[in-house]
């Protein structure tokens, strides 16, 4: 699993609408205008590509942070 | 999962009807214009193709029918089969297959029935209608494969409405002993209400609570007669299925990506489809997309994709794979080949 650091570039990438300077580990991504339930997707998508790990939208509606996202997958590998 | 083979029947052309009003999800109102953008990038489907007042699923596959009788200058006459796959049927009863028989001039003896599946069914209508065929009791059929699912989504409704298009399509097969197709096909009855439309049906009829609108999260609003789509389960589910019954095929058949001239993916989304091609690393030029021009067209995507797709693009002799999945939740992946395959241009009524 790569580093928060790591994961949190490598997500920026996918979530490209996303200015990357408002979005940092512990920004609560839901409250950003630019998040849409269409981000929930890319997110899934990006974990089972990027680590294979399957994450669901119940387990997103726990997370509201790139962090809380990243120690999801932590605990998942 | 039930993994076997049919043998005796080959695929000779492929044809495809769409209504000809045609929807831009760049000027659907209910999202901004960075949502729209975000939309059409993400899922990949800009245009939709939508039935007009009174036009049905049986219109749509009648003329792409008829096209492709004609293209092949088959005699209606010499066709004795005919199987219709659809989720959204022109009436409640009697099956659209019997009434297409009719409107066709297909003669009395031949036989028709439909098959009620959605994203998964032209998978499960090849497997029927060529196990029917290895009997050796049908030389010549067609299998009918469409769905109006905006006549079921709400305009309201910001997750599916701008997901799905329309479109009718026909597969003519004939009697063939040199030709098999592997199939795998699965179920799972627990993930019905995935993608279900609550009322209409026995269980809960249309009654005077059906119509009301409710609102749920992120402002979307849905009636009891609508599409329901929990897209994150369906996304979940479609990423792990879909690839394990691929995968499964390749196995029993002893092929990998490289012995696979297209792998046509029901086109669900192209976020959702690119996961599954990346799982399989299928390089991207086998595998094509129509999400762009027509959307989600349920049961009709697999032969639309063919027809529309694969047109100029195939080779005297051709290995395709097809992996269906969606509401049911059911899927399904088939492996064939065919030999300069009939595909006529889209029609648009």
């Amino acid at each position: 699993m790569d580093s928060l650091e790591i994961f949190t570039e490598k997500l920026l990438v996918e979530l490209d609408s996303f200015p990357v300077e408002s979005l940092k580990p512990d920004t609560n991504y839901r409250q950003l205008p630019e998040w849409s339930s269409m981000h929930v997707l890319i997110i899934i998508a990006f974990c089972e590509t990027e680590y294979g790990i399957t994450v669901t939208g119940e387990d997103l509606r726990g997370c509201s942070t790139l962090r809380d996202l990243h120690n999801l997958l932590l605990t998942r590998q | 999962m039930a993994t076997f083979t049919t043998v005796g029947s080959s695929i000779a052309g492929i044809s495809a009807a769409v209504p000809a009003v045609r929807i831009d999800n760049m000027e659907y109102e209910l999202l901004t214009p960075s949502e729209q953008q975000l939309f059409v990038k993400t899922t990949g489907i800009r245009y939709r193709h939508v039935a007009g007042p009174g036009q049905t699923t049986g219109d749509l596959c009648y003329a792409a029918a008829n096209k492709l009788l004609n293209k092949l200058n088959w005699r209606v006459e010499d066709v004795d089969l005919v199987i219709m796959v659809s989720q959204s049927p022109d009436y409640f009863l009697p099956a659209t297959a019997i009434i297409l028989q009719d409107r066709l001039g297909m003669k009395k003896s031949s036989v028709a029935l439909d098959i009620n599946l959605g994203c998964s069914g032209y998978v499960y209508g090849l497997t029927v209608i060529t196990a029917m065929m290895q009997t050796g009791a049908f030389k010549k059929a067609l299998l009918l494969a469409g769905d109006v699912s905006t006549a079921a989504t709400n305009k309201k409704d910001k997750s599916t409405y701008p997901l799905f298009g329309d479109a009718g399509t026909a597969t003519a097969l004939e009697y063939n002993r040199d030709y098999k197709i592997a199939f795998d096909l699965n179920s799972d009855g627990s993930g019905q209400r995935a993608i279900y439309i609550p009322h209409g049906g026995i269980r809960h009829p249309i009654d005077a609570t059906t119509f009301e609108e409710q609102t749920l999260e992120g402002g979307i609003v849905r009636h009891q007669r609508n599409l329901w789509l929990d897209g994150s389960e369906v996304f979940n589910f479609s990423v792990r299925e879909a690839p394990t019954s691929i995968q499964t095929l390749m196995n029993l058949t002893g092929t990998s990506p490289d012995d696979i001239d297209y792998l046509i993916l029901h086109q669900a989304n192209k976020l959702m489809d690119e996961t599954i091609r990346k799982k399989l690393k299928f390089p991207a030029e086998k595998v094509p997309y129509t999400l762009h021009d027509f959307g989600n067209t349920s049961s009709a995507s697999i032969p639309l994709t063919i027809a529309h797709a694969c047109r100029n693009r195939q080779a005297l002799t051709t290995k395709w794979l097809l992996s269906g999945f969606g509401v049911g939740l059911s899927w399904g992946s088939a492996q064939l080949t065919t030999h300069q395959l009939v595909l006529p241009e889209i029609l648009y009524i």
